[in-house]
């Protein structure tokens, strides 16, 4: 089955060939970044339209670039300047901008399985930009790419992932990627941000960070959004930081050539120190390259071709 | 719709003596290989390509620079070739700009992909100018595109398809001419 007109809503769904085909089609397509003239004519004509109610920097600019840098058009929406703010639904909202002659719908949203409701309401291609707690499947493929330029397979790779496990859409998503890859994946974090039976994803769950850096060829550093701060589910940013924060002495247990990710935007000093983030080892840069490649991979391949 | 292998038209000797030629050809109408850049268009130009630069090397001792180009995404037919067209890599070693690019590929036929690919260099930059060298020329024009360099010019019809194979790709070499069965 071919992604061409279809949906891409979470990775738990998609298949390990359809992953492979993303990430090569995205090693092709990175070059186009490092081009005198990013252009190429492949989408001309097509309309992408980004409709978020979460702010992002990012993923919103990163799907704009990629559909621009394919010759295609974009329309943004967001929701806080729009007529949600009226009280508009979403489906509403959505099915407006399908009748307009939207090509496709890249949406994030705060409520999980929001993504899934949308692909019902509309007939075009719905991409996920992150739904809630739920998934955010972009950032898991764009993840997994990064790795590959940097290590030889998933297969057998320990990755750690360290963090609110609990509200990460990031961590989901990677966790359904690269376990259907073959990677060894552990998470860990406070007690109060771990779910419970996440162990049933196939993922060794720590309380301690340590315990899943050890021997780790890949630590992922999670951000600790301080409005959890609020409710309770962590004392204070120092004491995050002190007990849970990814700092050299902690990174010392892991391979010797461990690579360090975090998804964006960084609480520097929190839950990553600045000379970790800032070093040779980490590939967070890296990460938004080729969150664009991966992007373009991804509307190349759903929207690619005519009818 | 099946394929039915009809002739050889070239074996490997042919092919190889077509190359050393096109290689001579392309020294001559370029008064030597001062800014000549070799593209190979994915997959089989790219080790024609490379056969080339070789014999260039070996004859004038030159290196000339090599790179491949994938067109799927200039690509003016997508949907036509199939459900889910592979983009393959593209890599230029050198800046294309003031250059002379010489695009490589097995076959000459409707001019489409050529003409994908004049756009695609022109995307990377202002070559002083692009020539075309192609193993096979089969006619059957749809653009006013033509080839400098030849290996072999041959008529076809066209339920005919030809196939250039390469070691590099398929095992071994040969030009062989095949038509187009209906079921």
């Amino acid at each position: 089955m071919t992604l061409r007109g279809q949906d891409l809503l979470s990775l738990q769904e998609m298949s390990t060939a359809d992953m492979e085909t993303i990430l090569s089609t995205a090693r092709s397509l990175k070059e186009i970044l490092s081009r005198p003239i990013k252009k190429v004519p492949t989408l001309r004509g097509k309309v992408v339209c980004t409709l978020f109610y979460e702010p992002s920097t990012r993923t919103r600019t990163s799907f704009e670039l990629a559909a621009k840098y394919m010759s295609a058009d974009t329309v943004s929406i967001a929701a806080s300047t729009s007529a949600a703010q009226k009280g508009e639904t979403l489906s509403d909202t959505a099915r407006n901008l399908e009748v307009m002659g939207v090509d496709v719908a890249i949406m994030r949203h705060s409520v999980s399985g929001s993504c899934h409701f949308l692909a019902k309401v509309l007939d075009i291609p719905v991409i996920n930009a992150g739904d809630g707690m739920h998934e955010h499947p972009t950032q898991g493929l764009l993840d997994i790419f990064t790795i590959l330029e940097h290590k030889p397979r998933i297969r057998g790779l320990k990755v750690a992932i360290l963090g609110d496990i609990l509200h990460s859409r990031v961590a989901r998503s990677l966790i359904f990627g690269l376990t259907k890859m073959g990677a060894e994946v552990a998470v860990a974090g406070p007690g109060t941000l771990l779910p419970p039976y996440i162990e049933d994803l196939g993922v060794r769950a720590c309380r301690r960070v340590e315990e899943a850096i050890e021997g780790a060829d890949v630590v992922y550093s999670l951000r600790i959004q301080l409005e959890r701060q609020n409710k309770g589910l962590f004392p204070s940013k120092r004491e995050y930081r002190d007990f849970y924060g990814l700092n050299r002495q902690r990174l010392s247990l892991a391979q010797e050539d461990a690579i360090i990710m975090h998804p964006g935007p960084m609480n520097r000093g929190v839950e990553i120190t600045t000379d970790v983030a800032d070093s040779p080892r980490a590939i967070i840069l890296d990460q938004v390259t080729s969150g664009v490649a991966v992007r373009m991979a991804v509307l190349y391949l759903i929207l690619g071709g005519r009818e | 719709m099946e394929l039915i292998e009809k002739a050889q038209i070239m074996d490997k000797e042919a092919m190889r003596r077509a190359l050393i030629r096109v290689a001579h050809e392309i020294v001559e109408k370029n008064k030597g290989l001062e800014d000549v850049v070799l593209v190979g268009i994915h997959r089989r130009g790219y080790p024609l390509a490379q056969r080339l630069a070789q014999i260039l090397k070996e004859s004038e001792n030159v290196d000339v620079p090599v790179g491949e180009l994938d067109i799927t995404l200039y690509r003016d037919d997508l949907t036509l070739r199939s459900t889910q067209p592979q983009v393959g890599p593209t890599r230029m070693p050198v800046d294309v700009a003031n250059k002379r690019v010489i695009l490589v590929d097995d076959v000459l036929y409707t001019g489409r992909t050529i003409r994908a690919a004049l756009d695609a260099i022109i995307d990377m930059g202002r070559p002083t100018n692009i020539q075309v060298a192609v193993m096979v020329d089969r006619g059957h024009r749809e653009l006013p595109i033509r080839a400098d360099y030849v290996g072999k010019n041959v008529p076809t019809s066209s339920k005919e398809v030809i196939h250039v194979k390469v070691a590099e790709i398929d095992g071994h070499d040969e030009v062989v001419i095949a038509e187009k069965k209906d079921e």
